[in-house]
């Protein structure tokens, strides 16, 4: 959909994304819990927009707090981050994975509905058990029905599938280079960002690595390694929707902020196969609308934030996108273009396998990059925003590809 | 009869031991693994863990517990597999629960060795204690219902011994773990004169499944582990008392040789601490029982009698954690040691920096242990380490170069004597059951 009405993003912020590779982790030491995630991330977000007295309403995205948290009723901890919000209208939105991008989406629904300020928060707590119980929860996002069937480690052996389903028809030596660089190119922009989970990796050769390191099927998965999946994170990120009555009354100008151009979600039924494990269709789908919706084609973007949940699923999203010729995306991407020196510089602050994958909060740390990246504020991990493409991108994705949103931003 | 055969029913001597419970927790993981394949789902398999204290029984049963859990969790792809029939079990930790429970199922705590008597395979991890052994084997041959073979943990006495004595015909061979069993990968197996083949390719077999680096030992007391960890203990406990003299006392010593051993040599711990980790006490039993056996030469610490007198014995509580011997422990580091005049422990604190001072300083290309031993450039950085320390003269540098080549001369007699088959079974019993970085027949220090 094309907003009837000017809509806005403003006052992102993101917490650490923490686990494994952050010097912070220590697996035996007690960790912060949800209510601290949220408190920070929202309350960061209150900060730059004048307090909870110019919000009208909020929402959270989450995927499993239920399962990794034992915590239910999400709505209940939007005024803990500031009595401003108490009896406000609050909601929380599970997608899976897509469940930030779910936020983002209620948070211009919100607006279009007539609020001036929603606040959107998306987090996942997930380090609260072991990785081999954490694939349980996480397999949630898939269709029950299919888990008896499924890998132990269920969604790395779903994305292992359509790995090797394209290694099958393209070749696998293109997509293991094409995976590689994309997992080098996640480590170099993590790097750059001290939020990142990746921030203190220090990988001589991250391509090389990535490229030696043959999956292990007896122990993991067939046709993934490591390198190709996001960890276990735990993290938060928010940011403020808001009208141009909204902007005003935070006394933003509106060139700090990001415009939405045009927002899709699309959703594909759960209980069926993916007709062709070599393509991301409802991923497709939905960008390309969104693409269309705004007027214009994927060339005219600067930069995107896709959901790299496996480096497998970033190469299908190149493809899906039309960045690349089916097959073509694993090219496309070895070539250095998705780089943040070329000519689409893609997940700039490390995506999902750099800067981590708290999962409900994912969506909403993509829509915080663009606009950090649109309005020049992205520090270290800035790249050129070039004037006769002036637009970004977000793509979320929640399960094998069923639960999509696709948003696309200019500077306002 | 067929391996799955043998081990359908199975006892473990000494299995709430420190060896025992290693031993119990690897054959009931593979037993409970055979019992999940579609040809044997239909038969029992019954491990019998045998120990004399019912109170060290219950702390098995909780240790069991949770190591067969961090196992699943290592191979529930696997075991997703093996419960593919099992409509009931959907998640990972249905699965897992089901196979600690299946694995836990198999085994039966108890304190009596009667149960022994309807086993086709018997563990000894018993007391080190030759006469003790060979009255147990006696007693469950002599009144089995099957037909036993025994296998035995001993790390110092020779196979052929137990055979002859306890008159097993050869059903007998010397499969001797090191500690951790459940960690360490070597296993050193032993034939007794006797012993029979499919006995052997038994042991192979089941080496195998349990992923173990075997290296066959001939049958020579203490082997080839304890044939080059006793000559090296004491060796470190002479010099530390001929270093006694030069610093003053007997603690300084004690502390410099284990700095040497653990710091300059670069190993897992200082030979100090290894002798405390292994038990004083039971040092002192295994050479004991190991010198009768050896010619020209006299296996025997005065200083290990004294301290054991002293009641300083070493070892293990059964949580794991490490008794005070020559070192005291506090959150398993070390901060003081016993001095056996003045009968008390000594803080390391107070004499540390002088006995540093007069060891001298370390390479400046030198790394520990646990930096080297993991990485895939170990040989470069060993190599650049040991060549610069070839160079220097320091005390420590020196004591090293002395110390490398004693180890290095007990490798030697080892191969030379024939307990070892080669050098790179000297060298592998201390890479895999030791952790050493290196082994005894090295190039590294000139």
């Amino acid at each position: 959909m094309k907003p009837y009405k000017k809509v806005y993003m403003y006052g992102g912020y993101n917490t650490i994304s923490l686990g494994t590779g952050r010097k912070e982790f220590n697996p035996k030491v007690a960790r912060p819990g949800i209510e601290h995630y949220i408190k920070e991330a929202g309350q960061a977000v209150l900060a730059q927009i004048g307090g909870a007295a110019n919000v009208d309403d909020g929402v959270i995205g989450n995927f499993m707090a239920a399962r990794f948290n034992n915590q239910a009723n999400l709505p209940g901890f939007l005024p803990m981050i500031d009595e401003g919000l108490s009896m406000k209208y609050g909601t929380s939105v599970e997608g899976a994975c897509g469940s930030g991008g779910l936020a983002l989406q209620t948070g211009i629904r919100n607006i279009l509905a007539g609020s001036d300020v929603t606040l959107a928060l998306g987090f996942e707590v997930q380090n609260t058990v072991k990785a081999i119980y954490g694939a349980d929860i996480l397999a949630g996002a898939g269709w029950y029905q299919k888990r008896k069937e499924g890998h132990a480690y269920f969604f790395p052996g779903q994305f292992s599938d359509r790995a090797g389903a394209y290694f099958a028809k393209y070749g696998k030596e293109n997509a293991r280079k094409g995976m590689s660089r994309w997992f080098a190119n996640a480590m170099i922009n993590a790097r750059l960002d001290p939020t990142a989970q990746e921030y203190h990796n220090t990988m001589p050769n991250p391509y090389e690595a990535c490229l030696a390191a043959e999956p292990n099927g007896r122990a993991f998965v067939e046709n993934l390694n490591y390198f190709d999946c996001s960890k276990v994170s735990d993290g938060a990120s928010g940011i403020a929707v808001c009208s141009e009555e909204g902007l005003k009354k935070m006394g933003v100008d509106k060139s700090e902020a990001v415009e939405i151009v045009s927002f899709v979600q699309s959703v594909r039924d759960i209980t069926k196969d993916p007709t062709d494990l070599t393509e991301l269709e409802a991923i497709k789908y939905c960008a390309n609308k969104a693409l269309e919706e705004a007027g214009i084609t994927v060339h005219q973007l600067s930069t995107a934030e896709v959901h790299d949940c496996f480096s497998i699923a970033g190469i299908l999203t190149v493809e899906a996108l039309g960045l690349a010729a089916p097959g073509k995306g694993c090219d496309y991407v070895a070539e250095g273009n998705t780089a943040r020196d070329g000519i689409m510089p893609i997940n700039t602050s490390g995506g999902l396998i750099g800067w981590g994958h708290p999962t409900g909060g994912t969506g909403v740390h993509q829509a915080v990059t663009i606009w950090q990246q649109l309005t020049g504020k992205a520090g270290d991990y800035q790249v050129e925003i070039h004037k006769d493409r002036p637009y970004g991108m977000t793509i979320n994705m929640g399960g094998d590809d069923v639960t999509i949103s696709a948003i696309v931003y200019k500077r306002g | 009869m067929k391996y799955e055969e043998r081990l359908q029913n199975v006892t473990v001597l000494g299995a709430a031991g420190k060896m025992g419970s290693g031993i119990l927790l690897l054959t009931a993981v593979e037993m409970a693994d055979l019992s999940l394949l579609p040809e044997n789902k239909t038969k029992t398999f019954v491990l019998n863990a045998v120990d004399v204290s019912d109170e060290a029984l219950h702390g098995l049963m909780g240790y069991l517990r949770t190591q067969v859990r961090k196992l699943a969790e290592k191979k529930t792809v696997l075991l997703r597999k093996l419960y593919a029939d099992r409509a009931d079990l959907i998640e990972n930790y249905h699965i897992i629960d089901e196979y600690i429970f299946d694995v836990m199922n198999i085994v039966r705590p108890v304190n009596a060795l009667e149960v022994a008597y309807n086993s086709h395979l018997v563990f000894e991890a018993i007391k080190e204690d030759p006469a003790l052994k060979v009255k147990i084997f006696t007693q469950i041959k002599n009144n089995s219902n099957v037909d036993p073979w025994f296998f035995t943990n001993t790390s110092s006495i020779p196979i052929t011994e137990l055979d002859v004595k306890a008159e097993l015909g050869g059903k007998v061979i010397g499969f001797h773990f090191y500690n951790p069993p459940a960690v360490q990968k070597l296993v050193e197996v032993i034939r007794a004169n006797g012993t029979l083949d499919e006995v052997n390719e038994f042991a192979m077999t089941y080496a195998k499944k349990l992923r173990k680096v075997v290296v066959p030992s001939n049958d020579y007391a203490g082997f080839i582990g304890n044939g080059h960890f006793m000559r090296d203990a004491l060796y470190g406990m002479q010099e530390a008392q001929r270093l006694s003299v030069q610093f003053g006392g007997f603690v300084q010593g004690v502390y410099a040789i284990n700095k040497v051993t653990q710091d300059f040599l670069i190993r897992p711990m200082g030979i100090f601490q290894l002798i405390d980790y292994v038990g004083v006490e039971v040092c002192s039993y295994i050479m004991s029982v190991m010198n009768p056996y050896l010619e020209n030469e006299d296996l025997h610490s005065d200083l290990l009698d004294k301290m054991v007198a002293q009641g300083i014995t070493g070892g293990q509580y059964s949580s794991g954690t490490q008794k005070d011997g020559f070192l005291k422990y506090e959150k398993g580091r070390p901060v003081a040691i016993w001095d056996v005049d003045a009968k008390k422990y000594i803080d390391i604190a107070g004499f540390a920096a002088e006995v540093d001072n007069q060891l001298g300083a370390m390479p400046t290309s030198w790394k520990p242990w646990k930096a080297i031993n993991f990485s895939g450039t170990k040989a470069a950085t060993l190599e650049t380490i040991f060549t610069e320390m070839s160079t220097m003269t320091n005390l420590g540098a020196s004591l090293s170069k002395a110390y490398n080549k004693r180890s290095n001369e007990i490798g030697h007699l080892l191969n030379d004597s024939n307990v070892a088959n080669s050098t790179d079974d000297v060298n592998t019993v201390m890479l895999t059951g030791f952790y050493h970085a290196y082994g005894p027949i090295n190039n590294y220090l000139k």
